[in-house]
C-alpha cells in the first residue's frame, strides 16, 4: 500500500491501519462509573427542568441523572426508555448542545452544562443486554410500519408493547434507517445501530421484512386493506440537485450514499476517497461527510455553504468538530459549475451576500480543485402516495394522522420536527399511542 | 513556615507555646516518632501524642478494616469513623520517642494523651513517667467511645461527671503538668462533663472526641461497616460532618456561667483555616486536627496557616488571642432573639440561573412564598415569605438569594405589623402567657 494523502485522484488506503482505527473510534468514549457519578453530581435536579422541556422525547432527565448519582444506572435507563426506546442511539447522535444541554442551568451559570448526552449513554449502555419490556396481552390487531428507521422502530416497539402485531418493512437490506446508514461512523461504533435494532426487536411481535418499499413490492392501498392501521416512516428517498452546469459529471455524488457506503464498509482502508474533496451543504450530513472524508485521508476537504455560518443547520459543536479535523468551512458561496472532462476536476463557486431581497451573488467567483464532490443540500420525499402535503412533506397532525383515515406518518417524511433522530422517535411513539387509542377505542 | 501575610500566628495555651494554633489531635497521625517528626517538619504547631495506656501487654487492635467513611460524589471524604484503640505499642517505646522528639523540637507543643484504669495508682504512676519525657502537658482521654469504653475507660469515664472530677483531681494531685480533659460528645449535655472537669481542677478541656456511629451498612452481607469477619461495631465519627455538633458544644462551654473562662482546645472536623477561625471565634484558644491530616497528609497545615494569617492581616488582628471568643456573646437562647426583626428573601434576577430549586423547596416544603412565571422568572411573595432562609440554602448560586431586612417603619406584608424601633423577644411577646403585659399594651395589642 503506497498511497498517501498526496496521491492524486480517488484511491483507497491513504493512511496506515492504525490511523483508520484511531480516526473512526468513539467520538465520546463512554464514561466509567466514577466519571458518571461525578458528572451526575453536577445536576441541580431543577424544578420543571428546562432540559426536559428541550428534549423532543421529554425524557425525565433530572430523575435519570439522580438515579445514576445514587448508583442505579439500570433504573436510569428505564426512565429514558420509557420516553425514548432508542435512547441509546439518541445519546450518541443528538445535537445535545442545541437541545437539553443548551438550556441546562449550568450552561447558563458556567458555560459548562451537565453532560446529559454522555450520561444518557452511560445509563442506556447498562441495559442493552436483555430486553427490558414485556408485551401486553395480544389485541389481535395488525399494524403495518413502512420504514425501519428511528420513527418506524419507535412506533413498532410501542405498538408491540401494547399487544399489537406489527409488520415492519424496509427498502434496504438492513434495518435501522439513518441510524444504520446515515450517521457518521465515529458516533455509532461497534455496530451499535444494528445491536440496538436487534435489542429493540427482541420484545417480540414485530415481523421485519426487508427489501420492500412503497412502489417496490408494496402499495398503500393493499397495506391499508390488509392491516388495521398503517404507519409511514420511510424517510426521504430523493436528494436535492445542485442545479448548476456539469452536475452530471462523474464523481459528483450524494453525501448520503458516501456515508452509507462508509458505514457498511468492513475495511475502511479499501474505501477510496479523493485527494481533494468538496462537500456542499451546511447541515449535519454535510459535516458527517466532510469530516469522514478527511478522516479517510483526503488531503484537503472544503465544506461550502451558500449562506452565513449562523444559518448552518450543523450545530456549533459540529462545526468546531469539522474545523478541528482540518475541514475548511467556506460560507457565502454557491456552486456555479462543475468542470472536468468526464469526471469532476474543479468546481466553481460564486460568492454570495445577504440582501434585503434575499441571497444574491456578488459576481466574484472562485474554483476549488475536486476529485469528489458530495452533495448534502437536503433530501426530498419523492412519491407522496396521494396524501396531502405540507410543503414537500406528508402533512400530519400532532399525533401523526395523515389526510387518510387509518394512515399515520412520522419522522423525516412527515411535516414538523427537525429531521433529527430524536424527533423521529417522538413522532413514532406518539403515533403509536394514537393508533392504539384509535384501534382500542373503536 | 512561609507566611506571606505576616500575621502573628503564635499561640499560648495554658502557658504552652506553639508557633501556630494548629495541633494534631491524639490519633493515628501522632502514634509514632516518625509521624510526629514529619508533622513538625510540615509546620504543625503541636501534637497530642496518641493515647498511652499503662505498662504491660500492649493493646491489641483488629487486623481487619478499622475505618469507615461517607463520601461526596467525587469521593470527597465527608466523615470518617474508626474502631482503633489507644496505642498498641509498648509504653516505654512511646515515652522514649516523646522525649526524643520534644528535645529536637523544643518550640512545638508536646501533649501526651493518657488513658489508664479508673484507679489512682495507675494515674500517679504514668504521670511520673510522662513528666520525665519533658512533655508540656497531658490530655486525659475520657472520650473514646469504642473498645476501651467497654473496659471502663474512655467515654465510660467521660459519661459520668463524678468520675471525671475524681480522675482529674488525681492528675492534678500527682503532677504539675498542665491538664487538659478531653470530652466525649456522647452525652446529653456537655456542661455536666465540662463542669466536672473544672471542678476537678482541669486547666482546660478539649472537645469533641468522636461520636458513636455506624457509617454504612453492607447490604450484601447485611453487616455494619467497617466489617470484621462479617460483624461490625459502632465506631467514633469525626471529620467535616461533625463540625456543627462540635461548634455548639464549644460555644455552650464558652458562654455558660459555670464553665466560662475554662480554656478550650477545639476538635471536630477542622479542615481549613476558616474552620479554625470559627471555632476560635466561639471561644476555643486553639484547634486540634486529625481527619484533615489523615485525608490529605500533613501539608494541609500550610493552607490553614496561610489562610488564617491572611484573614487576620485583613482584619487587623495582631494575635490569635485577639479574636478568640469574639462570637461567644452572640450565642444566646432562642427566647432572647428579636421577634420583631423581619427579613424577606430577595432573588437577584441577574444572578438567577432559573433552576427552580427555590420554588420547589418553598412550594413543596415551606410557605408557598415564591412565584414562578411561565418564562421561569422566580419572585418572592413578600406577603407569604416568613424569611425561613431555605431558598437561600438550596440555591446553587452563592449570593443570588439574600435576606433583606425591613427597616423600622416598614410594614411586614405578611403580618401587617409595622416594624417597631424597640425589639420584642419571646419574653415580651403577647403570645407568651408569662410575658410582661406592659409591653403588650404599649404596642396596642
Amino acid at each position: 500500500m503506497s498511497n498517501s494523502q498526496h496521491t492524486p485522484g480517488i484511491v483507497p488506503g491513504r493512511l496506515n491501519s492504525e490511523a483508520y482505527s484511531d480516526n473512526f473510534s468513539d467520538l465520546h468514549p463512554p464514561l466509567d462509573d466514577h466519571e458518571a457519578r461525578v458528572a451526575a453530581d453536577r445536576c441541580y435536579f431543577c424544578h420543571d427542568a428546562p432540559c426536559m422541556e428541550a428534549c423532543p422525547t421529554s425524557i425525565d432527565i433530572p430523575l435519570f441523572i439522580r438515579q445514576i448519582a445514587t448508583g442505579t444506572p439500570e433504573a436510569a435507563a428505564m426512565t429514558i426508555f420509557e420516553q425514548n426506546i432508542l435512547g441509546g442511539m439518541c445519546a450518541r447522535v443528538c445535537p445535545t448542545e442545541t437541545l437539553c444541554e443548551e438550556v441546562c442551568v449550568r450552561e447558563t451559570a458556567e458555560g459548562k452544562p451537565v453532560v446529559i448526552g454522555e450520561l444518557q449513554r452511560y445509563a442506556t449502555d447498562k441495559r442493552m443486554d436483555a430486553h427490558p419490556y414485556k408485551r401486553a396481552a395480544s389485541t389481535g390487531k395488525k399494524v403495518a410500519v413502512v420504514g425501519a428507521g428511528p420513527a418506524g422502530l419507535s412506533c413498532a416497539h410501542r405498538l408491540a408493547m401494547k399487544g399489537h402485531d406489527v409488520v415492519i418493512y424496509d427498502a434496504r437490506p438492513k434495518a435501522g434507517g439513518l441510524n444504520e446508514f446515515g450517521i457518521a461512523s465515529y458516533k455509532s461504533t461497534n455496530d451499535f445501530a444494528a445491536r440496538e435494532v436487534e435489542w429493540l426487536l427482541s420484545i417480540g411481535g414485530i415481523d421485519l421484512k426487508l427489501g420492500k418499499a412503497l412502489g417496490n413490492g408494496l402499495n398503500l392501498e393493499t397495506l391499508a386493506a390488509d392491516f388495521d392501521a398503517v404507519f409511514l416512516g420511510m424517510g426521504l428517498a430523493g436528494v436535492n440537485a445542485l442545479g448548476c452546469d456539469g452536475e452530471e459529471k462523474d464523481n459528483v455524488l450524494d453525501a448520503v450514499d458516501f456515508i452509507s457506503e462508509l458505514r457498511q464498509s468492513t475495511d475502511l482502508s479499501t474505501l477510496p476517497v479523493g485527494r481533494h474533496v468538496v462537500v456542499i451543504g451546511g447541515g449535519m450530513t454535510a459535516v458527517d461527510a466532510a469530516v469522514q472524508a478527511k478522516l479517510l485521508g483526503a488531503e484537503d476537504v472544503a465544506l461550502v455553504y451558500r449562506r452565513g455560518q449562523d444559518r448552518m443547520n450543523a450545530s456549533l459543536f459540529e462545526q468546531d468538530l469539522a474545523a478541528s479535523k482540518g475541514v475548511r468551512i467556506i460560507t457565502h458561496a454557491t456552486p456555479k459549475a462543475v468542470h472536468g472532462n468526464g469526471a469532476v476536476r474543479e468546481i466553481e463557486f460564486a460568492y454570495t451576500k445577504d440582501t434585503a431581497d434575499g441571497l444574491k451573488e456578488t459576481g466574484e467567483t472562485f474554483r476549488l480543485p475536486a476529485d469528489q464532490v458530495f452533495k448534502a443540500i437536503g433530501q426530498t420525499l419523492g412519491d407522496g402516495q396521494g396524501l396531502s402535503l405540507e410543503g414537500r412533506k406528508i402533512r400530519v397532525s400532532d399525533s401523526g394522522r395523515t389526510s387518510r383515515d387509518g394512515v399515520w406518518a412520522g419522522g423525516d417524511c412527515a411535516s414538523g420536527g427537525d429531521d433529527l433522530t430524536v424527533t423521529a422517535v417522538a413522532e413514532g411513539r406518539d403515533a403509536a399511542e394514537d393508533i392504539h387509542n384509535t384501534l382500542m377505542g373503536g | 513556615m512561609k507566611d506571606l501575610y505576616g500575621a502573628n500566628l503564635h499561640s499560648t495555651f495554658l502557658g504552652i507555646e506553639s508557633p501556630n494554633p494548629f495541633w494534631l489531635a491524639s490519633a493515628p497521625p501522632t502514634d509514632k516518632e516518625v509521624n510526629v517528626r514529619r508533622a513538625f517538619e510540615a509546620g504543625w504547631g503541636g501534637v497530642v501524642w496518641k493515647t498511652l495506656g499503662e505498662a504491660g501487654p500492649p493493646v491489641v487492635n483488629v487486623s481487619g478494616p478499622r475505618y469507615g467513611a461517607i463520601f461526596g460524589a467525587d469521593r470527597r471524604l465527608l466523615g470518617l469513623n474508626n474502631i482503633e484503640l489507644i496505642t498498641d505499642r509498648p509504653l516505654e517505646v512511646n515515652l522514649e520517642e516523646i522525649a526524643r522528639v520534644k528535645r529536637d523540637y523544643p518550640d512545638r507543643a508536646m501533649i501526651v494523651s493518657l488513658m489508664v484504669p479508673c484507679e489512682e495508682e495507675p494515674w500517679r504512676k504514668i504521670l511520673k513517667e510522662v513528666e520525665l519525657t519533658g512533655a508540656d502537658g497531658v490530655e486525659l482521654n475520657f472520650g473514646c467511645p469504642h473498645g476501651m469504653a467497654e473496659r471502663g475507660m474512655g467515654s465510660a469515664v467521660g459519661q459520668v461527671p463524678e468520675y471525671i472530677e475524681m480522675v482529674t483531681g488525681w492528675v492534678k494531685k500527682h503532677s504539675n503538668l498542665p491538664c487538659i480533659v478531653k470530652l466525649t460528645p456522647n452525652i446529653t449535655n456537655i456542661l455536666g462533663p465540662a463542669g466536672a472537669a473544672k471542678a476537678g481542677g482541669a486547666d482546660a478541656v478539649s472537645l469533641i472526641n468522636t461520636i458513636n456511629s455506624i457509617t454504612s451498612v453492607n447490604l450484601e452481607e447485611m453487616s455494619p461497616e467497617p466489617m470484621i469477619d462479617g460483624m461490625g461495631t459502632h465506631g467514633g465519627y469525626c471529620g467535616p460532618a461533625v463540625k456543627p455538633i462540635a461548634m455548639n458544644m464549644v460555644a455552650e462551654i464558652a458562654r455558660n456561667q459555670e464553665t466560662a473562662g475554662l480554656p478550650i482546645s477545639a476538635i471536630g472536623g477542622v479542615t481549613t483555616w476558616r474552620d479554625a477561625a470559627e471555632f476560635m471565634a466561639l471561644g476555643a484558644s486553639n484547634v486540634q486536627v486529625c481527619t484533615a491530616a489523615m485525608t490529605y497528609g500533613f501539608k494541609v497545615v500550610q493552607e490553614m496557616a496561610s489562610g488564617l494569617s491572611q484573614w487576620m492581616a485583613e482584619k487587623g488582628y495582631n494575635s490569635t488571642a485577639d479574636f478568640v471568643g469574639m462570637a461567644t456573646p452572640k450565642v444566646t437562647d432562642w427566647q432572647h432573639l428579636n421577634l420583631d426583626y423581619v427579613t424577606k428573601a430577595e432573588i437577584n434576577q441577574d444572578d438567577c440561573i432559573k433552576c427552580g430549586r427555590c420554588f420547589a423547596a418553598c412550594e413543596d416544603t415551606s410557605h408557598q412564598a415564591i412565584e414562578m412565571s411561565e418564562d421561569r422568572v422566580f419572585t418572592v411573595k413578600d406577603d407569604e415569605c416568613v424569611a425561613c432562609n431555605l431558598c437561600v440554602n438550596v440555591c446553587p448560586v452563592e449570593g443570588c438569594i439574600t435576606m433583606r431586612e425591613l427597616p423600622v417603619g416598614d410594614v411586614d406584608e405578611r403580618t401587617g405589623m409595622t416594624i417597631p424601633e424597640d425589639k420584642r423577644t419571646w419574653l415580651q411577646h403577647p403570645n407568651n402567657p408569662s410575658a410582661d403585659p406592659n409591653t403588650c399594651i404599649i404596642r396596642g395589642q
